[in-house]
């Protein structure tokens, strides 16, 4: 157990997790979370649902209110980023010149859009804003964040295409059956995509394809997926490797200092992975406040994530990449179902659409390692309660 | 305002003015009230915000929906006649004074 002074260098969901959980844990060293952003620390998943279609204001973003924080003693600092790491001293100093010291660091710095010049990207609450959704919608990447925005559009009464640059939608993320309901519902709604397609430029007013096709775009939004925030790491000489490398604690090369979230390289199984979704987050910056105040359990929760389009929820359990079997249960023309994806007999992960009670069983299952194989999937009336 | 009571497994409880608008669920996470995760940010889809209403409740409280139902057949904690998930739950000043208590666990 360590009372030390920590700094987390991001306020996102990992790292306002990482503040919360430790003083849940009962740490009673001074905490310092530090933002680049000047809002109070949000979440970021409603930006292209719930916040990007209207429904919701900034203030039901946000994860704890401003008395909070001062009522916990975690300093908050907002828009000063982090410049630099001194780890020898360990101090970071802020955009402001400002210095702070500490005996454990966390690095929370979480990742960007890849760009497209001429495209939006979603990333923060400002990026939503100047990016809402009207005349001719052009999105340039299936992917969860391309097609939330355009549900959002769809439903706003855009026009709205979408270009990707693979054979079939959320290739990274799901399996083919439950992308090409994803992709049929978009269709119902006047969606158009078109796959194998490659932006060469977005212009004003217009996108270009690379077959020459001028699409019309008033507005324009990439989602072709994030770069992890090392450069920190990278000039303090943590060992970077697309991410921060860090331990089943989540340490880096520094033992001093963890990363946590979007940023971090962990082991999961027998590989190394990053993770870009909340669950992450949140158990990675739970997990972070549990090893400095001295609980050794390491990393390992089953990872999860979902995607809100119109009145579609798809949650998956799991990660599903990868797997060369699926068996598919409920009833795909209602809408409602889930697809068991297997590698071999090995169960992977479960997609669920429309089917909060299957995912969340799922998850359970996942976590308990139960030895679900493919035919008992496949038997008609298959329930997962009675595996669970 | 109203007034929210959020008791802990322990018997100790958090007393949370609540901004009418949100939900028990959103008034639990702003003010940092630990046992109520809510890890899906409020869209009855994942039954981590689960608490039962006070026995001894006259309030009126809105209808259950098949999503919510079907959730609280698989929280963590046992449903109880009076399990609802907090999400589903708006605030309104009608419900100043009432009183929740948190499960044991949520996952």
């Amino acid at each position: 157990m360590t009372d030390g002074a920590i700094v987390i260098v991001g306020a996102g969901q990992a790292g306002c997790q990482a503040a919360v959980s430790l003083r849940e844990r009962g740490h009673r060293g001074t905490i310092t979370l530090i933002g680049d952003e000047g809002a109070l620390p949000y979440q970021r998943p409603p930006l292209t649902k719930a916040y990007l279609q209207g429904d919701i204001g900034f203030g039901d973003l946000v994860f704890r209110q401003e008395t909070y924080y001062t009522e916990h003693d975690i300093t908050l600092v907002l828009d000063d980023p982090v410049v630099s790491v001194d780890r020898a001293a360990r101090s970071v100093t802020l955009r402001s010149g400002r210095a702070v010291g500490y005996e454990n660091l966390v690095l929370a710095t979480g990742s960007r859009p890849r760009p497209i010049p001429g495209a939006h990207t979603i990333r923060t609450v400002a990026d939503a804003d100047s990016a809402r959704p009207q005349g001719h919608v052009v999105a340039i990447g299936a992917g969860f964040i391309g097609l939330e925005y355009a549900a959002v559009a769809s439903e706003a009464g855009c026009d709205v295409t979408v270009i990707e640059a693979q054979p079939r939608a959320l290739a990274r993320v799901l399996s083919e059956e439950t992308a090409a309901h994803v992709v049929q519902v978009h269709r119902r709604r006047g969606v158009k995509f078109l796959f194998n397609a490659m932006v060469s430029e977005v212009r004003e007013g217009e996108v270009v394809l690379a077959d020459g096709t001028v699409l019309p775009a008033d507005v324009v939004v990439a989602g072709i997926g994030v770069v992890p925030n090392v450069e920190l790491a990278q000039e303090a000489g943590l060992t970077v490797d697309d991410g921060i490398v860090v331990d089943p604690w989540l340490r880096t090369s520094d033992p001093a200092v963890f990363a946590i979230g979007d940023c971090a390289r962990f082991h999961h199984g027998a590989e190394q992975v990053r993770l870009e979704c909340v669950q992450n987050a949140v158990d990675q910056g739970s997990t972070v406040a549990a090893v400095i105040t001295g609980s050794a359990e390491p990393h390992g929760q089953v990872p999860w994530f979902w995607s809100d389009q119109y009145a579609m929820k798809v949650q998956i359990a799991g990660v599903t990449t990868g797997h060369d079997r699926a068996v598919v249960t409920g009833d795909p023309i209602s809408g409602a179902f889930s697809v068991f994806c297997f590698s071999g007999d090995r169960l992977l992960g479960v997609e669920s659409v429309n089917k909060p009670v299957d995912h969340v069983l799922a998850r359970r299952l996942l976590a308990a390692n139960c030895p679900i194989r493919p035919e008992m999937v496949a038997v008609p009336g298959f329930d997962l309660r009675t595996a669970a | 305002m109203a007034k929210i009571t959020y008791v802990h497994p322990d018997g100790t409880s958090s007393v949370v003015d609540v901004e009418p608008g949100n939900s028990i669920m959103r008034g639990a996470k702003l003010a940092g009230v630990e046992g109520i995760l809510a890890q899906c940010g409020g869209g009855a889809t994942c039954g981590t915000c689960h608490i039962y209403v006070d026995r001894d409740n006259t309030k009126p409280l809105p209808a259950m929906h098949d999503l919510e139902d079907g959730l609280l057949c698989v929280t963590a904690s046992p449903r109880q006649d009076n399990s609802r998930l907090s999400c589903q739950i708006p605030v309104s000043e009608e419900l100043d004074g009432l009183v929740v208590h948190l499960p044991e666990k949520q996952l």
